[in-house]
């Protein structure tokens, strides 16, 4: 039996109750290639909030947003303990649709990945696996993920010319409305901006800013200054445990803990 | 968590230390620089210096370029450094507590002007001992508050929080002597009415060093204590041990 996570509920860890969380990590631990990457890792995500991952390179945070999305199934060497709870289900239960999963928790990569065919179908591709609709209702949808990936009146005079056509950063708001069209519950951002040039990088922030009226977003990033911007929650990770959890506000002006703050001002930790 | 002196000196980036150092190092020979206005201000009215006054009066401008020296550093570490954390705390206190040490400057310029007057005038002045009694209470104030925020102690900083009470019930009994003086003899009221001018210019000398120990209890620990009556502060201080 494991301990409620609220045992863990020190003031350094905040811990939001079933009602205000759409996702429940309890107890999580990981491990792949014969080394642990994730250690006992209690976390509970708000509904509705930006949360940032942060911390040094190898702490875990891409492991821990890609364990969410259950990337890692297709590595053998990787094996899990905990439990991973979304909306209350163990999303690694035997019977979890994993397809489904993925829909309803979308993710974004560091680099953009548009698919090799036309704005339109780049973003009507997931549409097309999920089930038969009108021409008319798919172009609203379309109409709308686009729109809300704030690129909508950037290409709506070119839907049919190749995404290849766009820059880097409309690529990567057009994979951002591509996931956005199937209406997933929770988007996951690895890295979203790091490829990207500062005002690309400005426009997605704002775009993730926007993004929190209609899902949960968990973003993970180098960039302490990007966390801080736009995130309302920070988890600071740190050899695979997570270290200090809290209101953005609080962990940027005044963290509990000393290895949070060496990290967030530079210095050695 | 609370943070030490020494702890602004530890980051990955050298030339980042030494900005943040230097903003400390300035504050500090601002608030030296204040501190001798101060003294040399009291004893000039004290002891009829006139030549003292005239030199306070007149280093007024001194102060001012270093609040602006500061303000302009303080600037560029927020645009070029994005602090976080303890560093934002510093920078943060430091454009504070400059702004007070520029207001206790222009308070003991006020001080040496009325000294510079009443010299003139060679009246007999009354209030003498209040001033003085004042003034040693206000000044213990402001060198205090200036040694907690070299050393970032927060103990000392509380200490002058608290006097800062003391000194503002002394201010009151002595404006009700002062009124006296007035009542029971017309010809003083323009001498005792400088007098009390540099009376009111001595706590509001008292408050900005209240304030400047408000400043370090927030860099240290992070918590605001501005406006706050001394219960909450009580319980403040103790929740966050």
């Amino acid at each position: 039996m494991l301990a409620p996570p609220h045992a863990l509920n020190a003031a350094y860890l905040t811990h939001f109750s079933a009602e205000q969380s759409c996702l429940n990590i309890e107890h999580f631990s990981l491990a792949y290639a014969g080394k642990t990457a994730l250690r006992e890792l209690t976390l509970s995500v708000p509904r509705h909030r930006v949360t940032a991952f942060i911390g040094p390179s190898g702490c875990g945070k891409s492991t821990l947003l890609r364990a969410i999305n259950r990337l890692h199934d297709l590595n053998e060497s990787a094996t899990h303990s905990g439990r991973i709870a979304f909306e209350g289900e163990d999303i690694y239960a035997d019977d979890m649709h994993v397809s489904e999963l993925r829909r309803r928790i979308g993710m974004v990569f560091q680099t953009p990945n548009p698919f090799p065919m036309s704005i339109y179908e780049n973003v009507a591709f997931g549409l097309r696996l999920q089930k038969r609709m009108s021409k008319r209702k798919r172009d609203d949808i379309i109409e709308w993920a686009l729109t809300s990936a704030a690129l909508w009146d950037e290409v709506k005079d070119r839907l049919h010319k190749s995404a290849w056509q766009l820059s880097g950063g409309q690529q990567q708001r057009l994979v951002i409305a591509r996931t956005l069209a199937v209406q997933p519950d929770i988007l996951l951002l690895d890295e979203p901006a790091s490829a990207l040039d500062p005002i690309s990088t400005l426009k997605i922030e704002e775009l993730i800013r926007n993004l929190k009226s209609q899902l949960t977003l968990i973003l993970v990033t180098h960039n302490m200054q990007q966390a801080a911007r736009v995130s309302d929650y920070t988890a600071f990770l740190h050899d695979g445990k997570l270290i200090e959890y809290g209101p953005t506000d609080q962990v940027f002006t005044n963290p509990h803990l000393q290895r949070t703050e060496d990290y967030i001002t530079g210095r050695m930790i | 968590m609370d943070i030490t002196s020494d702890s602004h000196s530890q980051h990955i980036s050298r030339q980042f230390n030494q900005e943040l150092e230097e903003l400390k190092t300035h504050l500090m020979a601002m608030g030296g620089l204040v501190e001798k206005q101060v003294n040399d201000a009291v004893i000039s009215l004290l002891e009829g210096d006139t030549k003292l006054a005239i030199k306070v009066r007149d280093s007024d401008r001194e102060v001012n370029d270093l609040q602006l020296q500061i303000d302009d550093e303080c600037t560029r570490v927020l645009a070029r450094r994005q602090p976080a954390a303890s560093d934002l705390r510093l920078v943060v206190a430091v454009i504070r507590a400059s702004s007070d040490l520029e207001r206790i400057g222009d308070e003991a310029s006020k001080i040496a002007r009325n000294a510079i007057t009443l010299s003139e005038s060679g009246a007999a002045v009354r209030g003498l001992v209040e001033v003085r009694h004042i003034s040693e209470h206000v000044r213990k104030m402001l060198r205090d508050a200036l040694t907690s925020f070299a050393r970032f102690d927060t103990n000392l900083a509380i200490e002058v929080v608290r006097e800062d009470e003391l000194v503002d019930d002394e201010y009151s009994s002595a404006m009700r002597s002062l009124v006296t003086f007035m009542a029971e003899d017309a010809r003083s009221i323009s001498p005792v009415l400088s007098v009390m001018w540099v009376l009111r210019a001595l706590e509001r000398v008292g408050d900005h060093a209240d304030n400047l120990a408000e400043h370090v209890v927030y860099l240290v620990k992070g918590l605001d204590i501005r406006h706050q009556n001394h219960e909450t502060l009580d319980q403040q201080m103790e929740q966050s041990r």
